[in-house]
């Protein structure tokens, strides 16, 4: 890998072409989707998860107040931590982390160095209590933090308690900090609960009400609560007509907040937040550090944001282009100079890599400590990208069918041959093993690699009947998979409305399918077309919910990638 | 799946149904050898759990005598030095009852909360600690403390309900900083003053309470179980803050470690594991001793162990899966490398809590811990011939030094044994063929029915 890179830009541009790609990009379609009577999600209560605390905390309060916190792991339900959010539940630990984290924050908002700036008025006196000042205070900030107005009494009531903290702590920022951290430790903050209405267009149906359509909206387009626009344009009613909503969507979608909602949409329906927990064998893989296994994230979200926001580009594109973004940290496991920070590159149409299957990210999660595992990759590509289920292995089998004590045999492909031919692996193996194998030209940190153990490696295989030779031709075939493309709109979709598709959904993933392809399957205009769907706001009748203790598969959409019905073991 | 919840004990008991619950073990099962607080109160009695991933190598693992005077086969050789305070049970069970068997999954969720999932997402309604701790941790500052070596915030195995896992202390900074940072009150201290902030925070919870009221009438029936969790761990921040407005009795065993300042690297090879395994574990049995809290859990390694070896490119799990048996010994040595270091480990926790005087004897006089694993033979994935631990007195409750043969009788008499031992009256645990009323009576002081 040492030939000559091509520079594609400058460091940093991707920030600032978004603006101007997204002017220009929603100019061309501002049209609503037409989507068929909607049938609507369920009423739902979710947790705000970590990134969105801490996305609400920066526009609230801006970037100086950064608390360190660490929110309870969630389940990821349908592929997707977003949908694991309506499940989940809370313990008292939980309550632990927020209260931590809300006092962080106070004390933050309110330090002598933050408060001119962040308190609008200035008291009386700041030994006492005064209520004008803290009411000011409270509004604004309790608004942008509920996501809806106070209620008069709540406010008052808040008002009241800082005068009395003021008095007994003789400092009226200290009675302040008090009640701020108890704004910031309510549900009200940390839980996200829609609440419905009649829908006046659908007489005997519900729709989210404004600040709770708000909510959604914002959640799903900047991973973040609504900024002080939207939540005037709810107080006004303007949300729920069809043209007020839509503008405020082009405005989201214009906004710089745009690329963050899109990272955390592809973090989450990548799971690349494993690479928080990603180590290597340092002995089998040095140059692989903890900088490398976070880099690459970040190297893969760089991507993902200049291709589809900066460039406009098709999705499928992803999985085919030379482009990326290189840190010093990721250069060692490329093998290719970088400069500090991060550079853009273009790997040469003769290298082995092309498109995110090739990338760190991808290649090291989805392999082992100190070697790469074909099995694990094929089983990501088939159920991250394609939305396909591929069974867990049954129990009680004995693996000495598989078991490879034959030194002759060198690469993973002859060792994974004993798999395919039992028959009580195969069935899975089969559906797994030939696009991991190809992948096998990189090894367990995502070096690349043309031989194994000394024996030149076959990386020819097959996706869905589709040939290719090598891990290029993996990514070609994986753009013309028509599952790509309709696993992304499922996911979009189950993100954006904090649930599952079932069997109900299948009018509005159907159009939605349609819209993204008639687009060149262009992601924001695909975000745009869910955000303004009818069936986003509509809320359908309570039924029972889909919980971790559920049956996974009852009305799943999902495709099962194997039809046998015998045992079968993936040893990955 | 939950059977068990706390609150529906709590239910029970108003209802007067079956189901009832003893007066906690520090009222009434303390011996008169003085084994008390400093303050003269009794001395608290606490109960833990320990977990790892893939079992034993049972062919070197399992004594071939039962009783007291049992032998110790090679990878049984750390317990030799902690014997006289653990008892080892072999031979157990974990009954699928028709359910699939889960690969890593099924084996603790038996072990846990005594019902076979059905599935993968199947979690477990409540684990057996949380249903201890609804009884003993009530006072504590923390009602549980969980911890975990792999370094992955996602490795838990105690559950409050299928969709609330307690989330693991990973790093020992941060849990040091939980237990010791500048909320900690040093019972030893000489002065007291209650901190007036601390006061204005507690009058501001009652209104954040309020707040749950309203939402309430917004969402539907399992929503609002959700937000009554949410209430209840206001309930817990709002005990914590009454703590620290009073001023705590002295503990004589109770010396706050020094501050941790270095990160363990992260990683799952065996010798990083093991370092995050001593530090979590001195943190933790110092927060015990300070009676922070009387229930907690510790993961050495996960179901499906990712454990590593330096050099070696196969985890414990892939292993388990190809590695050959060896011809001459039986068994797959490099899986029995890592068991044995997931055992070493496990004697190495014990010794923590023996090396901690409290009263007239030590800290592990007063607990109970009970340490199981996902799998019997790994190899295949088996739920037969699996083994479990448990450690410590438990004030006197629990006699100790047994090999127990359990004559493939199901894992969760284990656990029914342990909570019996705690003081929970449940006339049986677990369901279907996992359910049981037997305890296993010879390691019980004061041997009750079964």
């Amino acid at each position: 890998m040492s030939r000559p890179l091509r520079r594609l830009f400058g460091i940093g541009l991707i920030g600032a072409s978004v603006a101007v790609g997204l002017a220009g990009f929603f100019g061309w379609n501002r049209g609503l989707v037409r989507t068929p009577p909607p049938v609507g999600s369920e009423q739902r209560m979710r947790l705000l998860t970590q990134d969105q605390y801490l996305n609400t905390l920066q526009f609230v309060f801006g970037p100086n107040v950064q608390p360190v916190v660490n929110f309870a792991a969630v389940q990821r339900v349908d592929g997707l931590l977003g949908v694991g959010t309506s499940v989940a539940g809370f313990t008292d630990s939980q309550l632990e982390i927020y209260q931590k984290a809300a006092a962080s924050v106070a004390a933050q908002v309110l330090s002598p160095e933050s408060r001119a700036f962040l308190v609008p008025c200035r008291p009386a006196s700041e030994q006492g209590p005064d209520a004008a000042c803290a009411r000011e205070f409270l509004r604004t900030v309790g608004r942008l933090l509920y996501r809806r107005p106070l209620e008069q009494a709540r406010l008052e009531e808040l008002v009241r308690q800082a005068g009395q903290t003021s008095v007994g702590l003789k400092s009226f920022y200290a009675g302040l900090e008090v009640v701020l951290e108890g704004l910031l430790l309510s549900p009200d903050t940390l839980v996200v609960v829609e609440r419905t209405e009649a829908d006046p267009q659908r007489p005997g149906h519900q729709r989210l009400d404004a600040y709770s359509l708000a909510t959604r909206l914002s959640l799903f387009l900047w991973n973040s609560a609504p900024d002080e626009e939207l939540l005037n344009a709810a107080q006004s009613g303007e949300l729920q007509a069809p043209r007020g909503r839509a503008r405020e969507v082009d405005r989201m979608l214009a906004s710089p907040r745009f690329e963050t909602g899109l990272r955390a949409f592809f973090d989450d329906m990548l799971a690349l937040d494993a690479t928080r927990t990603l180590a290597k064998d340092s002995v089998i893989y040095p140059a692989f550090t903890s900088q490398t296994a976070q880099d690459s994230r970040e190297e893969t979200l760089r991507t993902i944001v200049d291709h589809l926001i900066a460039q406009h580009g098709d999705y499928r594109d992803l999985f085919t282009t030379r482009r990326t973004f290189v840190s010093p940290a990721l250069a060692a496991i490329y093998r290719i100079p970088a400069g500090p920070g991060w550079t853009p590159v273009e790997f040469p149409a003769d290298s082995p890599r092309a498109g995110l299957l090739t990338q760190i990210s991808f290649l090291a999660l989805h392999s082992h400590p100190g070697r790469s595992s074909a099995t694990k990759r094929g089983k990501a590509l088939r159920e991250l990208l394609l939305c396909q289920e591929v069974p867990r292995p049954p129990p009680d089998v004995d693996f000495s069918a598989v078991e490879n004590p034959d030194p002759n045999l060198h690469t993973a492909r002859e060792r994974v041959a004993v798999h395919l031919k039992n028959p009580t692996c195969a069935g899975c193996h089969k559906v797994t093993d030939p696009p991991g194998l190809t992948l096998e030209s990189f090894d367990g940190a995502g070096q690349y690699r043309a031989t194994e153990n000394g024996s030149t490696m076959d990386t020819s295989g097959t996706l869905d009947g589709r040939p290719f030779r090598d891990a290029v031709g993996l990514g070609a075939a994986l753009h013309d998979n028509p599952s790509l493309g309709t696993c992304l709109v499922r996911r979009a979709y189950d993100y954006a409305v904090g649930a599952p598709t079932t069997a109900r959904d299948r009018p509005v993933l159907r159009d939605l399918n349609k819209a993204f392809a008639g687009n060149g399957y262009r992601v924001p205009e695909l975000f745009r077309a869910i955000a303004t769907s009818d069936s986003f706001a509509a809320i359908a009748p309570a039924r029972m919910r889909h919980r971790a203790s559920a049956d996974p598969a009852q009305e799943s959409l999902s495709g099962s990638a194997s039809a046998t019905s015998q045992p079968i073991v993936l040893a990955y | 799946m939950s059977k068990y919840s706390r609150r529906r004990i709590l239910r029970g008991m108003l209802n007067g149904t079956a189901v009832s619950v003893a007066l906690p073990l520090l009222d009434c099962f303390l011996n008169s050898s003085g084994t008390a607080l400093a303050s003269g109160k009794p001395m608290p009695v606490r109960f833990g759990t320990w977990f790892w991933g893939l079992g034993a190598t049972n062919p070197i693992f399992v004594p071939k005598k039962v009783g007291r005077d049992y032998d110790i086969p090679s990878q049984l050789a750390p317990i030799a030095r902690v014997r006289e305070h653990v008892n080892l049970f072999t031979n157990l069970m974990a009954y699928r009852d028709g359910e699939p068997n889960l690969c890593h999954h099924s084996g603790w969720v038996i072990g846990r909360a005594g019902v076979a999932p059905k599935s993968e997402g199947d979690k477990p309604g409540e684990t057996l600690d949380i249903t201890v701790a609804g009884e003993i941790g009530r006072t504590t500052r923390y009602r549980t403390l969980t911890a975990t070596a792999t370094g992955d915030f996602r490795n838990t195995v105690s559950y409050e309900n299928a969709n609330a896992p307690s989330p693991p202390e990973i790093s020992p900074i941060s849990f040091y900083g939980r237990l010791f940072g500048s909320d900690f009150q040093d019972p030893n201290a000489p002065g007291f003053t209650p901190n007036p902030r601390t006061m204005a925070r507690r009058s501001v919870l009652s209104g954040v309470m309020g707040e749950i009221k309203s939402l309430e009438r917004s969402v539907g029936a399992e929503d609002r179980q959700r937000l009554d969790e949410y209430f209840s761990g206001l309930r817990h921040l709002e005990q914590q803050f009454d703590q620290q407005l009073t001023k705590p009795d002295q503990i004589a065993a109770c010396h706050a470690p020094p501050a941790v300042t270095t990160e363990p690297k992260m990683g799952n090879e065996e010798s990083l594991v093991a370092e995050r395994h001593r530090m979590l574990t001195e943190l933790m049995v110092m927060a015990i001793a300070c009676d922070q809290t009387r229930v907690f859990n510790m993961t050495y390694s996960d179901a499906q162990a990712n454990t590593t070896q330096a050099g070696y490119e196969k985890p414990h799990h892939t292993t388990t899966h190809e590695e050959r048996v060896d011809d001459q010994f039986h068994y797959q040595p490099h899986c029995a490398w890592f068991s044995a270091r997931a055992i070493e480990a496990w004697a190495s926790y014990v010794e923590a809590f023996a090396k901690v005087r409290e009263g007239d004897g030590t800290l592990l006089d007063n607990v109970l811990i009970y340490a199981n694993t996902d799998h019997g033979e790994a190899r295949i994935h088996s739920l037969d011939n699996m083994v479990a631990f448990t450690a410590g007195r438990a004030g006197g409750r629990v006699k100790t030094g047994f090999h127990i043969d359990a004559g493939r009788t199901s894992v969760t008499r284990v656990g029914y044994t342990a909570m019996r031992a705690m003081g929970l009256e449940l006339p049986s645990w677990g369901v279907r063929s996992n359910n049981t009323s037997q305890e296993f009576g010879e390691i019980l002081a004061s041997a009750r029915s079964g």
